[in-house]
């Protein structure tokens, strides 16, 4: 038997299911870090691991959330429209995270070590700004926001797309030398971001 | 296990040492992968027995000397350095070796040789990260050494660490240690060394120039252009206080060996 994802969430059990297996599912990567942190699993350098691999998550949130257009219409994935909010809150969760585990388990909270980081170098100004771009777009995430904003919401949350490219920058300046994982990424954004433009102009 | 090495009290440091399982498991040496854990992962197989050292430039006695041969009559000794990485992280490490200016007055040097270049071994099969096409280095990796660095005796060549022989990971089975400097200048599996009139090319600064010199000395002062260099992390770091200390010009050797750059511009000389 095929039992499509709209035949699911034609009924309210089906739609707390799958609901629940986005949410929970999301999670599981903070589950797994945590885990292997307590267990000290994660070698010499601990804090490095963390941010890199919340990092890494927020990003592919990011791109996740910009998939589900082209997913929607290239598959017929309609069902998916409504994760697409709490795909781009954690998009945020796990930025938020990625930076506080910077200015936590990196700079200790010192303040002229933070100063520094946010005023002389360059991707991390790229990526905070990043992150302060993608917060009002958190917060407007409601359907209340989407009302009271009416128009300017699109307008608004149009953002997400310069956010992507920052993001990017971000993770490619960071890197020494092995540019295999950010060419990956970028393809992908290529795509997401192509295909919208191919959209618009047919 | 390596012969009973005497300690260099001397030159090697009081400080608290890293860890043996985190000196041994987090390693830069891209020829076998850009992840920290990678070289312990891939470089089990690595074959450092046979190992010989071709000599060649500038020297009375050129050729190739078999590790063995090398090492006969060598006298060990354990200094422990301080190990800082140009990432702003550092390491106390006790490494077993022996003064590189006695090898290399072996081959006996002539009085045109003002630079020694070293090379690591290059061989894709053993090495995955010479593999990739992906990657920034032309492989082989090469370093290089002013001839009074290279003399200097906190300069040395290192065959153990914690009293045993180096791991692959490491740079088995002979590998370069500078303390002063950053740690890619510290060269690991070492096939070649040539003495030279002209400074050689080093792999780093054949892939961004900028962003590393030739001296690459320790200079808290002369940030990397994309970080700090004026703090590091000593590890282990503990999660919720990060071992943050301030780095120390020269890593903390400027008495033994500030001298060799007097009246050289360090912001242009980095």
């Amino acid at each position: 038997m095929v039992l499509s994802m709209t035949a699911v969430h034609r009924h309210p059990v089906g739609r707390w299911l799958i609901w629940s297996l986005f949410f929970v599912g999301s999670l599981l990567p903070l589950g797994w870090i945590t885990l292997q942190a307590v267990q000290q699993k994660l070698g010499a350098d601990p804090a490095q691991v963390i941010v890199t691999f919340l990092g890494i998550w927020a990003l592919r949130y990011l791109w996740v959330t910009l998939a589900v257009t082209p997913l929607r219409r290239l598959f017929g994935m309609g069902w998916l429209q409504r994760y697409r909010r709490m795909l781009g809150l954690y998009a945020l969760f796990y930025a938020s995270l990625h930076l506080l585990a910077v200015a936590t388990f990196i700079l200790g909270w010192r303040p002229d070590l933070l100063l520094r980081e946010l005023t002389e170098r360059p991707y991390i100004i790229v990526g905070f700004t990043a992150w302060v771009l993608l917060l009002p777009l958190g917060i407007t995430s409601t359907q209340g926001w989407q009302r009271r904003l009416g128009k300017r919401w699109k307008t608004l949350h149009w953002l997400i797309y310069p956010i992507a490219l920052l993001v990017l920058l971000h993770f490619a300046w960071l890197i020494r030398a092995g540019y295999l994982e950010v060419l990956i990424y970028t393809l992908i954004l290529a795509f997401l971001l192509g295909y919208r433009l191919y959209l618009k102009g047919r | 296990k390596l012969e009973a090495a005497t300690a260099s009290t001397e030159f090697s440091t009081a400080e608290k040492l890293t860890p043996f399982e985190h000196v041994t498991s987090y390693n830069n040496f891209y020829e076998f992968g850009l992840g920290k854990s990678d070289p312990k992962a891939y470089a089990q197989g690595l074959r450092t027995d046979p190992w010989s050292v071709e000599v060649s430039g500038a020297v009375h006695k050129p050729g190739r000397y078999h590790l063995e041969d090398l090492l006969k009559g060598v006298d060990l000794e354990e200094r422990i350095y301080r190990l800082r990485c140009v990432e702003a992280w550092s390491m106390v490490i006790p490494w077993v070796g022996f003064p590189l200016a006695s090898l290399l007055k072996r081959f006996e040097p002539t009085g045109s040789s003002r630079y020694v270049a070293f090379t690591t071994l290059h061989d894709p099969e053993q090495m995955p990260g010479q593999r990739s096409r992906f990657g920034t280095i032309d492989w082989p990796y090469v370093e290089g050494l002013r001839m009074d660095e290279a003399m200097h005796p906190l300069t040395i060549l290192a065959v153990g660490v914690y009293g045993s022989a180096l791991p692959s990971q490491n740079g088995a089975p002979l590998r370069l240690v500078v303390p002063w400097k950053y740690g890619f200048k510290s060269i690991k599996s070492i096939v070649r060394i040539h003495l030279a009139e002209q400074m050689p090319p080093t792999s780093w600064n054949r892939t961004a120039p900028q962003e590393y010199g030739f001296y690459a000395n320790v200079n808290p002062a002369v940030d990397h252009p994309r970080w700090s260099q004026s703090t590091e992390r000593r590890l282990p770091s503990s999660l919720f206080s990060p071992n943050i200390i301030d780095t120390q010009p020269f890593n903390g050797y400027s008495e033994q060996v500030a001298h060799l750059y007097s009246g050289m511009d360090l912001n242009k000389w980095y």
